[in-house]
Formats: C-alpha cells, structure tokens, sequence
C-alpha cells in the first residue's frame, strides 16, 4: 500500500512517524513538503526575541526521513486527483518540486491513502498591507521570527538612543486565530524590555479581535483561582496590566500602512492606532488546492469547504451559536466523498468556531477562528495513522480511534519571558478544547482540570516540551513513548 | 525636565487584579516553583493520557 502525507508539520511528521512505525517496510509511506525542514513553531516567540536560534527550532527532514525509511520529496502538491486518470488507476496527487535541484519539476505521485496535513496558507493578503513584505512582522514560521528578531534590535537600539517606541501586537484580521502566540510574544517583549531596563521607553498595546481578551479562540475558559471560579478574561488582563501593555479588544484590523493601523471596532466604529514595530498574526486559510475527476472535471468542492480547508466527517449544517454541539465536530476526519482521503490538523474544516460568531453594524465579521495547533494536531496525527495501519493491516473500514475537540483536553504553555530563574510562563488546561454544554452546563469544560497558573514552572515546562518534542521529532530513542 | 505621569484612573487597565509583591516572589521562589513544575506536569500528562482515545 502506498501512503502520500501532504505536509510535514506537527500533524503531518506525526502521521508519518506512526504510520511507519506501524506498517514497516512492507509499505510505502511518502511525505510531501514544500520545506526542507521540521519546525517546532511553538518556539519561534523565543527566535523573535533573540532567544534562540533558529536552528535550535529546526532540523531537516531527510536526515530522519532516510533513517526511517520515509519517502521525502520536498514539493509543494498542486492538485488531487482522488478517482486517478486514463494512466493511474489509484488516486494520485501532482506535485511540483521546491527544492534547488528540481524546482519547477511536476510529478505525479500514486496513493492508496491521502493524508491532507498541508497546514494554513498564512494569508496576509486578505488584509492589506500586512505581512512581512509590507508594514507588520509575524512569527508564524522561521523565516518570519529571524526577520522580526532583526527588526526588533533595531527598535530596541533606538530605545537605547532614548527614543519612545511603539509596539502593536495581535491580530491582523478580524477573523484571525492564534491568539496565544501573539500574546506570548507581548509578553516577552515585556520581559525583554524590563530586563534590558528600557520598559519606561517602551509603549505595548494588544490588539484583538477576541469579544472579551482571555478568548483566545475557544470562547475564554473558567479556573479555580483565589477561592474564586475565575474567567480567562480576569486572568489575562491582570497579566497584561501587570505588564503595563494596553489593549484593544472587539478590534478587526482592515488596513496596515506604514507606522499606521486601520481597524473596525464591533460597535461600527472605525479608528487607527500608531505603531514603530507591529507583530500581527493574519488569518489563515486552506492551501488552495484543487481536486478534479476521472474525466477531469473539477471536484474541489467535493473535497474542500470554500475557505479551502478540507471537508471531513463534521456536520456543516449552519446553525446558530446556542445549537451547537460537540456533535458537530469530527471524530476520524475522514472526507465524506473519498473514505482513503483524510485531513489532520488545522487542514481539516472545522464546522463552525468556538468562539460566538459576532458582526458589527457594518456586517464585518469581528471574532476569532478556531485554533487547532499544537497538542490537538498532534492527536489527530496519531489517531488517522492509527485508524488508516489497522485498515490495512486488519482490514474492514472501522475507525477504532476518535479524536473529538469536543472530548480532548489541550494544555497551551503561555511563556511570559526566557529566564531559568526569573522567566515565567502561564500554564493553562482545558478540558475539552470546544466547551460541552451538555456534560459541563456551568462553564462547558471540566473545572476540575482547568487550570492556570503563572510562574517560572511555567517557563521550565515550556522549555521541556521544547527540548521533548524536537526529541521525539527527530525519532530519538522511545520517542513513540512521548506524548503529543 | 521629568515626565508626567499619566493616570491610569477610569481606563481598562484600571480594573484588573494586580499581583501583590507576595505573589511574585512566590512566582520565582524556585523551591516552591519546583513542586509547581512537578504538580502540573502531572495535571498535563492526565488531560494527555485522557485525551488520547
């Protein structure tokens, strides 16, 4: 059996990694990235504050792919064709080579099992003037932390002159995700100010999209704090007036000029905010590929939602914000229309947000998206490599392993500052990622295992997650052991 | 000649609790840190376990 992994993100290298592991040599597992290397994109808030470099945040894949005996082709894929040709009977995908070698070269790869695991298109286009080729800076890859870190010594050697400088951090789009890291990196910017004694000289405002902050995409969550049940909305603005940043909230960014910030409050109002230095995090959006039949006719539709992210086994039917249900998430993310095609990670359409939909009197819609990083990627990985080795291997088409937001739980480590003794970082837990009203009709998760809890423990688990990930990335000895 | 200070009275940043000198120096007290790391490694790695079907 051949089996084609698009991607070689969290979600992806995962797959591919226990899709090996499971099905040996007798088949043939390939993965398929436009990248030559594996990023541990949790840790690119530390290579945007100078903190690490960016080798320490990645490795190239052929070096593991080779000892695995994984195919790796360094492509981009262009189009799937899930019924074949006149030429492949099987379902195959064409992809064009990156690499400096072969870039520009197309190919046709042949699957029996498609696993989508392409990741967001940072899509810095839907809002214009942003991105790190006109007015902002991101983190969202690499590449964009080492050119933030750049641009970020320059702010500060002016700091140093004694000049004022303005930071805007946040979210680029009224409809933009990721809130976390844009506040992770707020807050080191904080720290990093305050260390270098130049936190007087420095003047940091949030800007989010989020209804109240503390959202974070997943409709904010409740903890035991104080003696009090507390909400993530108290807990995250006594972090960010601990550290002096002000914030604007409600907030969809429509424009970015030069030094200068557009943006649409939930209200209708429009109004502007001034910046030296703005890290925004875009919208994200599916990889825009295009699917097409057996007589060529074009099924993109049949395989993706509008917003080019892959349909799966989610109930899409549009209702409002008081009928959704757990039930609406997916569980095997397997597309509807070809059962030998699934989509993992932040790949996969989700039904609907987490957060309440909101518009403003203009119509524009004001509120994040769903956020599907990290520890639920990585789940989801595992659990369509396990599902698609037991169908090869046992036969039949059951699914014995789920992975419903609805019932997972997702720890995120906030760090608020690199310091082995006096750093810190917020650790928070939910449980489940999308609230269930149902089972939790207080606060939609279990209040028992939220939590959130500020101190320097919180950088240390940060810091171990980062050296045990990029362990387990790499196929180091019992890495199967580690968790996602 | 010195900088006015600009009152923070009547804005967002007004409101929010503020941690007093006491919690932040438990938040870096390494000994009591070292149970946190411990207690809440713990706490993740049951959510994990549970979250993994």
């Amino acid at each position: 059996m051949k089996i084609v992994i698009l991607g070689a993100g969290i979600s992806g290298h995962t797959a591919a990694a226990f899709l090996k592991r499971k099905l040996g040599r007798h088949h043939e597992v390939t993965v398929i990235s436009p990248s030559q290397y594996y990023q541990w994109i949790p840790s690119n808030i530390w290579v945007g504050v100078g903190k690490m470099s960016v080798d320490q945040v990645r490795f190239k894949l052929s070096k593991v792919y080779d000892r695995w005996g994984i195919i790796f082709k360094q492509a981009k894929a262009m189009t799937i064709h899930p019924e074949g040709d006149q030429e492949i009977k099987t379902g195959f995908v064409t992809i064009e080579y990156t690499s400096d070698g072969d870039s520009g070269k197309q190919e046709r790869v042949p699957y029996d099992f498609l696993v989508n695991a392409t990741g967001p298109k940072l899509n810095f286009a839907a809002t214009p003037g942003l991105g790190p080729d006109k007015n902002s800076l991101s983190v969202c890859s690499c590449d964009h932390a080492i050119h933030t870190w750049e641009e970020l010594q320059k702010s500060i050697a002016l700091m140093k002159a004694g000049k004022k400088q303005r930071f805007l951090i946040g979210t680029g789009h009224p409809k933009a995700t990721c809130q976390g890291a844009a506040f992770e990196y707020a807050l080191n910017l904080a720290f990093e100010f305050k260390q270098r004694k130049l936190d007087h000289l420095a003047d940091i405002t949030w800007i989010s999209n989020e209804y109240e902050v503390g959202d974070f995409g997943m409709g904010g969550a409740f903890i035991k704090r104080g003696g009090y049940i507390t909400s993530t909305k108290v807990f995250t603005e006594s972090v960010l007036a601990e550290h002096n940043i002000r914030w604007i909230k409600r907030a969809g960014i429509t424009n970015v000029e030069p030094g200068i910030a557009q943006y649409e409050l939930l209200d209708g109002t429009s109004s502007f905010v001034e910046f030296d230095f703005a890290m925004l995090i875009p919208a994200f959006a599916g990889q825009g590929l295009k699917a097409f039949s057996i007589t060529e006719e074009d099924i993109t539709s049949r395989l993706f939602a509008p917003s080019g992210f892959m349909l799966v086994d989610a109930d899409y039917t549009p209702k409002p914000f008081e009928e959704w249900s757990i039930r609406d998430w997916p569980e095997k993310y397997q597309n509807p229309a070809f059962p030998n095609i699934y989509a993992t990670g932040i790949a996969f359409a989700p039904p609907h947000s987490i957060s309440k939909p909101m518009k403003s009197p203009n119509g524009t819609e004001i509120f994040p998206s769903p956020p599907r990083t990290g520890m639920p990627s990585g789940v989801i990985g595992k659990v369509v490599a396990q599902n698609i080795s037991e169908i090869i291997q046992k036969g039949g088409s059951g699914h014995k392993h789920l992975a419903n937001m609805g019932k997972m739980g997702a720890a995120c480590i906030v760090s608020a500052g690199y310091s082995m003794t006096k750093g810190l970082g917020a650790t928070m837990t939910v449980s489940p990622i999308v609230p269930d009203w149902e089972k939790y009709p207080e606060w939609g998760r279990d209040i028992n295992a939220t939590v959130g809890e500020i101190g320097v423990a919180g950088h240390w688990i940060k810091l171990f997650l980062h050296y045990m990930f990029l362990h387990k990335a790499k196929g180091y000895p019992f890495w199967w052991l580690l968790p996602e | 000649m010195a900088e006015k200070k600009i009152s923070k009275a009547y804005r967002d940043e007004f409101y929010p609790p503020i941690p007093t000198k006491m919690t932040k120096y438990w938040r870096t007290n390494l000994i009591y840190q070292f149970f946190k790391f411990v207690k809440l490694n713990f706490k993740i790695m049951r959510m994990v376990v549970k979250g993994h079907s």
